[in-house]
Order: C-alpha cells, then structure tokens, then sequence
C-alpha cells in the first residue's frame, strides 16, 4: 500500500496543472464567449448570446466551419483508403520486414510539421516540382494553379500529415485479430476476399473508428496548412479563431467559434467511442 | 493372446480394411527453415474412422493436422482424396473442416450465425442455412444458446458449437486439434465420449490430435503415433497396447517394464532372467506390461512361467491397482500392477516373489535416437 503522503505528492501535480491550464481556460473562454467587444475595442463583460448569433447568421463564419469539416471528411475518407491497406499489408503479409516498415510508418511523425508542409509548398508551387514535370513531359502548357493556394493542397498536405495517425489505431486493431479466426474462415469455405469482409474488416472496425477520429479532429482544428498553403478559398475555421484572437480583437467571438467547435469535436468522440465499444469482442 | 514373438504386424486392423480409402497422405515431409518436423509421413485414412495421431508436443502432429486442414503446405509429399490431388487446393476448397484447439469462434456472429458461416459463404439458400443451421445445433444441444454471443458461453459449450460449425458442412473429412485441451478433467471425460457417439452418428471420418494416450485409447478406431516428425506405429488401441512395435510406443502407451537381454543358442537372457524363445542370437528387447508380472503364488504353473525375487522399492496406489518397483538385483527393477488390497500394502522394503510368463514378454524394437 502506498502512503497517503506518496498518493498526494503523486496526484496533486497534474491535477493543478490540469485544472490550471486546461478547466481555468475553458472556463475563461466560455465566461468570454457570452461577452462582447465595444465599439471602442474594449471588452465588455455584458452577457448575452450576441456571438451565437452571428456565428449562425453571417455566412462567413458558418460556411468556413462547413468547409473545414468538408476538407476534414476528405481527409478522413483519403488517410483511410491509404492508410487501411498499409497496416493490413503490415499487419498480415510484412512478415520479417514488419518492425521496419512500422517504424517508416512512425519516422515521418518525428519530422517537423513545418517541414512537410513546406515541402509540399515546393512540390506543388507553379514553379514547383510537380508544375515542371508536367510541363516538362509536355502533360501541361502552363503551370496548374490550382495545385498550391487551394482546398486541395490543404487535403493532400493534411492526408499526408494525419495518414500514420490513421494507419496505427487500424494495425493495432488488425494486430489484435487471432489468426485463427483468419484459418477457420478458410477452413470453412470462405475465399480470401470474403474472409476480408466478413471476418478481418468487421474485428477492425474499433481501429478505424479510432483513426478516422484522429484524422477527423486533428484535421478539422488545423490552421497551419491552410494559412501555408489553402490561400483564401482554403481557409479553415481555426484562421479564423487565430485571427479573431489576434489582428481582430474580437475574443468573445473567438471564443464562441472555439466552443462550437470543442461541441462538435466532443460529440464526436463520443460516438466513436459509442462505435467502438459496440465492435469490439474482447 | 497371440504368439508372443511376432512383433506389432497388423492383427486387429479391420478399420482400416473394410472400409474404403478417404485420405491417402504419401511421403509427406515439412521442414521449418533448417528444422526438420515431419520426415516422410504416410498414412491412410479410411471412411467414417476415428483416427487419432498422438504424440508429444514437438512431435509435428499438429504441422500434419494443418497440412491436410490446407494451413501449411509440406514441403514434400502428397495428399490424396480419391482420385483428387488435394495438397494443389487452398484450404477454402477442401471438403475439411477443422475443430480448432481454442475453437476460433467468431466473436462478432452469435452462436447461430458462426454455425451457419460456412454455408452463408457457400451462398446457400436462406431456408436451407436456417434448417442446417438449426439441425445442426439440435445434434450439439446448443438450441437454447443459439442467440448468444461464442464469448458468453463456457468452454464446453464453445467447444459443441466449434463442432456444430464444422460438421453443418457436411465434410468428408473433420480434423480436430486438441479440442478437449482447455477442459477441465470431468467434462473432458464427458465430451470424450460425447465426441466419439456423435462421430458414429455423422459417420464422418475424423482425425484427432491428442498427447493424451489415454484420451487415443478411448476414443480411437486407430492411433497413429508420432514421435520426432515419424510414425512410429499404426494400429488399434488394442494392438498398440498389446502389440508395440518398438520400445518408444511401449513406453509411451501405459506404463511398461522394458527388458534388454541377449539370446544365445535359443534361450533369452535378461539379467537374471532366462527364458528359451526361438530367435536368432543377438540383443533383444521386450516390453512387460506391470499388469502381466504377478505376486508369485497361489494358482500359478506352466513351463512358461518365470520367477524372481526382489525388494519392494516404491509403492503407488492408483485406485482400483496398485503400482508397484520391486528391486530385482543385477540392475533389473520390475513394475509390478496388482490388484488394490492384496495384502502387498505393508511390504515396503519386503522381499516378495514375482512371476511373469514369457508369452507376455513382447518383442519391440529399439527406437532410434532422433532430435
């Protein structure tokens, strides 16, 4: 048994740290979220729902939140087409290779963010690589400009980035499945592809209700993809957070978009969880 | 009993006689990167018999149940279903189905819808799955369950639907690895015999993979034994047990006193012993089961009797018989099962007479050292 002295020394530290930067500046945000700005720039502590308002009334700020969670989708859907194949392939054929690969899997999350997405600036750019290729082999006579500054370029750099997070809950999920089951559905008849649908997919389900959460969440607050490469028709939400915070000075609006926000990303987790717990068989 | 000198040639194998050839596995060897497993097995296996291939873990029995399941391929040797060569098929193709050691339920299909898979995939009609389905679940009494998940049901019960799903396809041919493994003592007594009536029942030939020789004797209409990845002996429990063809198979099958001995001029030497035979001079080895060496005494005679005395080393009580090591001098230690309460119980470090007749004393060869 440990000593009441030991639990209070081990527990109080990241309880405080918790409640202090974590419940003090939610508290802070949703106290600020039904205040409002003065004319004069000056924050007014009058509550009212005036933000709610027009986060549901002017355009700009409810078909940004639809756009981010349409380019969210898309990136969810593409990290899962990608990443699916790849921790099954690690998970059932690798054999040997399947340490290294994994860990080509993992090394890719350790560069910085900043890096990859200003390698795609390079990639994509209309001096870019790819736009010189395609000139190049004479597929194109002008640079695509709808590579770079774009919803595209923030799908393709957000899949890029958030695809391991989507390719480790399924591989671990896959991991988990006895292979026997794998054996009695053949043994039972079943070829390789339906063994796939109605044995190997189903047990999976947990993992890529995880990673499809992940690639949803992650992508749906991100602000440096689309401020590096989104250009104005790719702008998401979370610029518009930053800027609201910032250059606008309009905190409580800010603060009401970020709470929307945290409401649907909360609901959210919630139903994975809901999903996951109703597939898995353990 | 038989003439005793004729080692293990096939006496009793009317199993595999009278019925026609099922599976017919020739030459089959399997080798796991330098390590050898399974070095040229042969084995015929007949319709609607009960075949158990028993052996000590690392014998490669189960490497050979997986092979004919389709999960391995041998590295050499073939597989024949009548006139279908079936080592070429994948395992989907095989008219075999496999009762697995933990049972590999599916554990997101209810007990119904495990059972009814193998037809589903078969893309059978709906009211056929659902009779089959239901038929099948009646044989293994597992009705009531047939809504419940394979996690909520205890290990028998897992273990009667695994067989329900096997057998609701109708195989030629059911393989089981260890089923009774993870159960406890009495309910494996239980299936042990549920098992083998409900294998008379389908008539489905089944092949069943033990390290318990008891459960082998029990159940099988012939026991295949493996040892080091070859077969060591074929036969009937019966024949096995009386018969041994070599001193691994004695040993291995119930408890045996093994005998080494010279013969010399028609008469064999065994320590102390001596007895004529007529074998060519040379060494020999006999297997002496304890239940054939008795308290001498009352009611014994022949010529073919032998006598010797020792000291009672060790005693162990085992219900219905006793075990017993009696110290017979010039190296020769002698397991001796008698009857329980024959008195013997306060004859530790006794000397006692014992007696045995030389047709018991079966002749077995000696097996060779194998990794």
């Amino acid at each position: 048994m440990f000593s009441r002295a030991y639990k209070t020394v081990v527990t109080v530290p990241p309880l405080l740290w918790v409640t202090v930067f974590l419940l003090v500046p939610y508290l802070l945000m949703f106290c600020y979220s039904f205040w409002s700005v003065s004319p004069q720039q000056v924050i007014v502590h009058s509550w009212n729902l005036d933000n709610y308002k027009d986060l549901l009334h002017k355009t700009v700020y409810w078909q940004t939140l639809l756009r981010s969670m349409w380019i969210a989708v898309r990136v969810t859907l593409f990290s899962l087409l990608l990443g699916y194949p790849l921790a099954y392939f690690l998970s059932f054929y690798a054999g040997k290779r399947k340490d290294l690969l994994y860990q080509m899997v993992i090394i890719p999350l350790w560069v910085s963010y900043l890096v990859r997405a200003y390698a795609w600036k390079t990639i994509l750019g209309s001096d870019g690589v790819l736009n010189t290729l395609l000139q190049y082999v004479h597929l194109t006579r002008h640079p695509l400009d709808f590579l770079l500054y774009s919803p595209f370029a923030v799908v393709l750099t957000l899949t890029h980035i958030y695809t391991p997070f989507t390719i480790l809950p399924i591989y671990a999920a896959l991991e988990h499945i006895p292979r026997n089951l794998v054996e009695a559905s053949h043994d039972l008849g079943a070829t390789p592809a339906q063994t796939f649908w109605k044995v190997v997919f189903p047990l999976s389900i947990p993992g890529v209700v995880a990673g499809a959460t992940f690639a949803f969440v992650l992508s749906l607050g991100d602000f440096l993809a689309p401020l590096l490469l989104g250009g104005p028709s790719g702008i998401m939400i979370s610029n518009i957070v930053v800027s609201l915070f910032g250059a606008a000075y309009n905190w409580p609006l800010g603060a009401a978009i970020s709470l929307a926000m945290l409401a649907i990303v909360v609901s959210l987790l919630f139903l994975s969880e809901r999903l996951e717990k109703k597939w898995s068989f353990s | 009993m038989a003439s005793p000198m004729t080692p293990g040639v096939a006496m009793d194998g009317a199993q595999s006689g009278a019925k026609p050839t099922l599976l017919s596995i020739r030459g089959v060897a399997k080798t796991f990167g330098r390590n050898p497993v399974l070095r040229n097995v042969s084995l015929e296996i007949a319709e609607g018999e009960f075949l158990t291939i028993l052996g000590e873990s690392g014998s490669g029995k189960t490497t050979l149940l997986r092979i004919i399941a389709g999960f391995e391929s041998a590295t050499s040797g073939e597989l024949w279903m009548g006139t279908e060569r079936l080592d070429h098929q994948p395992a989907y193709r095989r008219r075999v189905n496999t009762v697995f050691q933990n049972y590999a339920l599916f554990p997101h299909l209810t007990v119904a819808q495990n059972v009814g898979y193998g037809l589903r995939v078969a893309k059978r009609p709906a009211a056929e799955i659902a009779q089959r389905v239901a038929e099948a679940l009646d044989k293994v009494k597992m009705t009531a369950h047939a809504k419940s998940n394979p996690s909520k049901i205890s290990g028998g019960q897992q273990q009667r639907v695994a067989l329900a799903r096997a057998l609701v396809n109708r195989p030629r041919l059911l393989l089981l690895d260890e089923p009774l493994s993870a159960l406890d003592a009495n309910l494996r007594r239980q299936m042990q015999v549920e098992l083998k009536s409900l294998q008379r029942e389908v008539g489905i030939a089944f092949v069943f993979v033990t390290h318990d020789q008891e459960e082998a004797m029990v159940m099988s209409d012939r026991i295949a034994l493996l040892r080091s990845g070859e077969l060591e002996q074929v036969a009937s429990p019966r024949e096995i047990y009386n018969r041994p063809a070599t001193a691994y198979v004695a040993s291995f099958i119930g408890h045996t006193n093994l005998l080494k001995g010279e013969v010399q001029g028609g008469m064999v030497r065994c320590a102390s012993l001596a007895w004529p035979a007529s074998l060519p001079d040379g060494p020999v080895l006999f297997s002496l089961r304890p239940e054939h060496v008795r308290l001498a005494g009352a009611g014994s005679s022949g010529d073919a009797v032998i006598r010797v005395r020792g000291r009672v080393l060790q005693q162990a009580f085992h219900g219905a018989t006793e075990l017993i090591r009696v110290d017979c001098a010039d190296g020769l230690v002698l397991v001796v099962r008698t009857p329980s309460g024959v008195g013997i119980s306060s004859r530790l470090h006794h000397d006692v007479e014992l007696e045995f007749s030389a047709a018991d004393a079966v002749l077995v060869r000696e097996s060779p050292e194998r990794n």
